[in-house]
């Protein structure tokens, strides 16, 4: 195999262009040329701990406040999903489910589960992880569907005081969440997995050559 | 997976060779000299299996195309409503640019600021930037001014244009408030379907290894050799 740190050549993210290893930004889209991202897991976590905080406060506080002539109601993440259960509409309610709670934990998970077994140095199933990487990259966008309804409900249903419809505090903290998560995970470099990928049948991964001065 | 690419031995002198020869798998690091696949195949790294040139000849006419359709359709949608909702004879429908201005509270703004971001303003500035990236080049003409920057630009966005994941939005909303009044899909919904499909379609034909050889050749050799660094 032969990588472009072996060869001496650092590779462009943006543009997939191959350049002598120390030349400063690609010649061909401008983006700046690193042959690993220095400091990519730092980066990975940061955002991950912020979105992590953001995503507390948005399960506690409630996401939709909902008055009518008899009530008020102030309705969480979770308990908007149950409510639209109640009504029977059980895939709606199933969708809201998967894009609010399921999707967000198991990208947390997912993502500190790639960063730590970077941070070990030796990765076992590259291609799964790699795999791993990608979905929580494809799917993390999806989560951002109750922030739609939210901010489509505030504005349509305004019906003086028959019914009106406001956006919760946890509409914000939701949003941030969702928008640190994929920071978080576009920080991730995964050209790390593969510098720590233990091919089968071999028991000790070689310490990967410290990347070219720059 | 066959890759259409050709491993380079690591062996070989690097002295004499032209690095614009080879592509590097920006998800693993494999080097590979670069070799444009027959038609209907795409060169897959063989270590991870990142696509790497999916180049699909003529392709972009049709992107082209797409692009302009998804333009028009995404600035039209904003203006036009797309929920209308009946309760007790009171009436409202909305648009998108009434979900920009419809929270005045405090930091709840930023809500309804990154909604109409992106679902408006960034996906309307990605096609735009990739028109303006491809028309000349498919009229044969040089490349637009920072067209470089453009492209790469269009490529950033692509994770933060949410028109699709708004669409289910709208379907959900609807069902939210079933019980409370009744609710209607307005034009701009359709045409957010209609564009989301187009997005995908469109994606999928872009290959953006050629559309950075269609940059480089369009630009002539000579200019291409004085960006080579050192
Ligand atoms: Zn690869």
């Amino acid at each position: 195999m032969s990588t472009a740190r072996e060869m001496g050549l650092v590779t462009c993210t943006a543009c997939a262009r191959v350049w002598p290893a120390g030349t400063p930004e690609c010649g061909r889209c401008g983006h700046r040329l690193q042959s690993r991202h220095a400091g990519s897991l730092q980066m990975v976590w940061a955002f991950w701990l912020t979105g992590l905080l953001c995503y507390i406060p948005a399960n506690i506080y409630p996401m939709l406040v909902t008055s009518t002539l008899v009530s008020t109601e102030a309705n969480t993440i979770v308990g908007g999903a149950v409510e639209i259960a109640r009504h029977g509409e059980i895939a709606i309610a199933a969708i809201v489910l998967i894009a609010s709670v399921i999707i967000p934990v198991a990208k947390f998970i997912a993502i500190a589960y790639l960063a730590v077994s970077v941070q070990r140095g030796r990765v076992h199933g590259a291609h799964g992880k790699m795999h791993l990487y990608e979905i929580v990259e494809f799917i993390g966008r999806w989560s951002m569907i109750d922030v739609f309804v939210v901010a489509i409900l505030s504005a349509l249903v305004q019906l003086s005081v028959v019914a009106s419809i406001h956006p919760g505090s946890a509409a914000l903290t939701f949003a941030l969440s969702v928008i640190f998560t994929m920071l978080s995970a576009r920080s991730f470099d995964t050209r790390l997995i593969w510098d720590a990928h233990v091919p089968h049948g071999q028991t000790a991964a070689p310490l990967p050559p410290s990347p070219g001065t720059e | 997976m066959t890759a259409q690419t050709e491993r380079t031995g690591a062996g070989k002198g690097l002295s004499g060779m032209d690095t614009a020869a080879l592509i590097g798998c920006p998800n693993c690091d494999e080097v590979y000299v670069a070799r444009t696949p027959p038609a209907r195949r795409r060169a897959v790294c063989d270590r991870c299996g990142t696509v790497l040139i999916s180049s699909r000849r003529n392709a972009g006419i049709p992107i082209l195309a797409l692009s302009v359709a998804v333009l028009v359709l995404v600035l039209a949608a904003a203006f036009h409503p797309f929920l209308s909702i009946n309760a007790a004879g009171l009436g409202n429908r909305v648009s998108l640019l009434d979900v920009a201005t419809s929270f005045r509270s405090g930091v709840l703004v930023l809500v309804s600021v990154a909604t109409v971001m992106l679902i408006v303003a960034l996906p309307a500035l990605r096609v735009a930037l990739l028109i303006y990236v491809i028309a000349p080049l498919e009229m044969g003409l040089r490349p637009a001014r920072h067209a470089r920057l453009a492209f790469r630009a269009a490529q950033e966005l692509k994770p933060w244009s949410m028109t699709e994941v708004f669409s289910i939005g709208c379907a959900v909303a609807l069902v939210k408030v079933s019980d409370l009044a009744r609710l209607e899909f307005g034009s701009a919904f359709w045409m957010f379907v209609a564009l989301s499909v187009i997005v995908v379609i469109s994606d999928r034909f872009m290959c953006s290894w050629s559309i950075w050889q269609a940059i480089d050749a369009a630009e002539g050799d000579a200019t291409a050799s004085a960006r080579e660094p050192g």
